[in-house]
């Protein structure tokens, strides 16, 4: 007779955790996978016909290249950063700096904050739709430029806003307190303590909308319509972009569009993957200076691994205050 | 007291002080700015923190404005008929009813959009929970960070692929694939009985529902999985390594202490990669066919509500009577409001138990 008959035997949970070991490393090469599969099959479909010019040279119906299309979606993307950047970065500092519990502005923080997210999960065709009714026919704008910086803008506001009001809130106390007490005005501490400091979190934040602002179709097909070529006004004419060559020329009869639209996806890729490799770089090279992970990092290959459960506890909300980060 | 360093000494106390004259006005205008500068930073804040508010105003009130009369006339058939027709043709007569201009004939049930949407979504989640919990579970608790991080920052590369790009590589490679190599042999072995029934034969060209699920779940894959991830490395250590000197296995630890600890959390990822795939458009139409019916196989074209209006709205446009735009209108604002309903579920639940993972590259 035996006291440990109750729970399941020995062999079964040996197989039962070996078995979901298995599963778990499964999981992860399935998706890591068809992940590799998609980068490799984009690069090598484009590789195999791949000529330079087509960087320089302009779309003809015929063929040609994509010189003014990769200009036309980095102007959308200059001009993104610009509208967004600015609306963003600021609703942030709102969100995070001014609202103030008992005022009005503590009073809205809440459904502000609400209303943000709302429209960070607002599908992108509906906004395009609205971009589409409003500004394109709406107010005569025809398809251009400008509503499609000002739908794209609304599309990354809210991330900017978001990011940028959490990296405001991870400044230390210490900073603040340390500025008032140096007899810093709120203004002038805000400018030259906290937001700097805060910095790689909202550059992190707005390569991450870019590269979202880059990829985006549905919204564009209907705000900007598509040219072979740039115009030279905001409104009145159409905007080329690439992710329209990509997604028109795949099932277009001509083997000559066809390659464009392997050249267009492969050059979106890239740019995409160069925001994120420089936002990875930002962040990384911030929490080589930041305090907690001074103390476990050590490089890639380091002694002491930066394993999070082992992480010490995040120090206190009034830290050193003679440590502000000298950049 | 008196005599800290000789620091009194050095200052100069005379009668004539400087802080009586009037200093320059250069000076006056750099003071001045300096003490309002931060009421300034408040008004532009607070303009800025408004605009987001006022675009979802605009574009809920530009949506209801424009689908009201086709709510009017369609009425609650928009959600269950199964006809869709916008009485174009040689014969298309304006008429009105109600009050609402349309062309004769027109009538517009979206059962077939509605359903295809939903089930995408569907499958997509089914899909993803479990590869992005697995995946979480490999990065977090078995590998050393020099192997997880590049392996997660490779995760969230996926989700920064335009989906555009997505949609190309899953219609020209990853559908056909799909088609000849699993459909194919599930379909030929499925036996002929009524649920199976749905995954037999035609398997179709890989353009269809099933690929479209698949495509989704990638996408939201690293959504679900980078949250989790951040959850998992969130669950302190003590109680996992109590159950471990208890004598739990790993995989015990897993489904009694770990998976507990953060389960509203994962819910709350799951919702909010829910309002991602009802609301993707590129890639469903590329790989989803944007066919207006509802599948006969899980193998066959579909369309989707966002795929619906993308595809269509050139066409609604040729309709003189603007009813077949308001139609589409109808079907932006119900894509609308259920992605703000899942959307505020989410972020009401990941509110609660933690944040949430950055839908793209992630900090």
């Amino acid at each position: 007779m035996s006291t440990l008959a109750a729970g399941p035997t020995t062999t079964r949970r040996r197989v039962a955790t070996q078995t979901w070991r298995v599963l778990t490393y499964l999981a992860l090469i399935l998706i890591m996978a068809p992940a590799a599969w998609l980068l490799l099959g984009v690069v090598s479909r484009a590789w195999s016909h791949w000529r330079w010019s087509v960087l320089w040279t302009p779309l003809t119906p015929t063929g040609g290249g994509l010189r003014d299309q990769i200009l036309g979606t980095l102007i959308l993307m200059a001009l993104v950063l610009i509208v967004a950047g600015t609306v963003g970065v600021m609703a942030g500092i709102h969100l995070s700096e001014f609202t103030r519990k008992g005022k009005v502005s503590g009073w809205l923080g809440g459904p502000l904050r609400t209303a943000s997210d709302i429209l960070s999960g607002f599908p992108s065709i509906v906004l395009g739709y609205v971009g589409f009714t409003a500004l394109v026919v709406g107010l005569g704008w025809k398809l251009s430029l400008l509503p499609a910086v000002i739908i794209l803008s609304i599309m990354v506001v809210p991330y900017i806003a978001k990011t940028t009001e959490n990296s405001l809130r991870q400044v230390p106390t210490g900073y603040r307190e340390g500025a008032e007490a140096l007899g810093m005005s709120a203004g002038y501490s805000l400018r030259k303590v906290v937001l700097k400091s805060a910095l790689p979190g909202i550059v992190t934040g707005l390569l991450l909308a870019l590269a979202i602002a880059c990829g985006e179709t549905a919204p564009l097909l209907y705000t900007a319509g598509f040219s072979n070529t740039l115009p030279h006004s905001l409104t009145g004419s159409q905007f080329p972009y690439l992710t329209y060559v990509v997604f028109t020329f795949y099932n277009d009869p001509s083997v000559q569009k066809h390659y464009l639209a392997y050249d267009a996806a492969l050059i979106l890729v890239v740019i995409v993957m160069l925001l994120l490799i420089s936002s990875r770089i930002v962040v990384s090279r911030t929490q080589r200076h930041s305090e907690s992970a001074r103390t476990t990092t050590r490089g890639i290959f380091g002694r002491f691994r930066n394993d999070p459960s082992r992480a010490p506890a995040p120090p206190p909300s009034i830290g050193p205050v003679g440590d502000v980060p000298t950049r | 007291m008196a005599t800290v360093g000789g620091v009194a000494g050095s200052i100069p106390v005379t009668p004539q002080s400087t802080a009586l004259r009037k200093p320059p006005w250069h000076r006056r205008a750099a003071n001045s700015i300096r003490r309002n500068e931060e009421s300034g930073w408040r008004t532009v804040a607070w303009v800025a923190v408004l605009l987001p508010l006022a675009a979802l105003v605009f574009a809920i009130t530009v949506l209801a404005f424009k689908a009201w009369p086709a709510i009017k006339l369609n009425g609650w058939y928009f959600f269950y008929g199964r006809t869709w027709t916008d009485g174009a043709g040689a014969y298309a007569t304006p008429v009105t009813t109600n009050g609402v201009h349309h062309l004769q004939g027109a009538r517009f049930g979206a059962w077939a959009i509605i359903w295809g949407t939903v089930v995408s979504s569907v499958i997509a989640i089914i899909i993803a929970v479990p590869l992005s919990l697995g995946a979480a579970f490999a990065l977090t608790e078995r590998m050393p960070t020099w192997i997880s991080r590049p392996l997660g920052f490779a995760i969230e590369i996926l989700a920064g692929n335009p989906s555009v790009v997505i949609g190309l590589w899953g219609f020209l490679t990853f559908g056909p694939w799909l088609a000849s190599n699993i459909y194919g042999p599930i379909a030929n072995n499925m036996p002929d009985v009524p649920v199976l029934r749905y995954f037999g034969n035609p398997h179709g060209t890989g353009e269809g529902l099933l690929t479209a699920g698949i495509v989704l779940a990638l996408m939201i894959v690293p959504i679900i999985a980078s949250t989790t991830r951040d959850l998992f490395s969130q669950v302190p250590p003590l109680p996992k390594e109590g159950a471990s000197a208890l004598g739990m296995t790993d995989w015990e630890v897993a489904s009694k202490v770990t998976l507990p600890w953060v389960r509203s959390g994962i819910i709350g990822a799951t919702v909010l990669g829910l309002g991602r795939a009802l609301g993707e458009t590129i890639a469903v139409v590329m790989v989803g066919g944007a066919i207006l019916t509802i599948p006969h196989t899980i193998y066959l074209p579909m369309t989707t509500v966002a795929a619906t209006i993308l595809t269509q709205l050139d066409g609604a446009l040729a309709d003189g009577t603007g009813f077949y735009v308001a139609t589409l209108a109808e079907l932006a604002l119900v894509l609308a409001v259920i992605s703000v309903a899942v959307n505020l579920v989410a972020r009401l639940i990941v509110n609660r138990t933690g944040r949430v993972g950055a839908p793209v590259g992630g900090a």
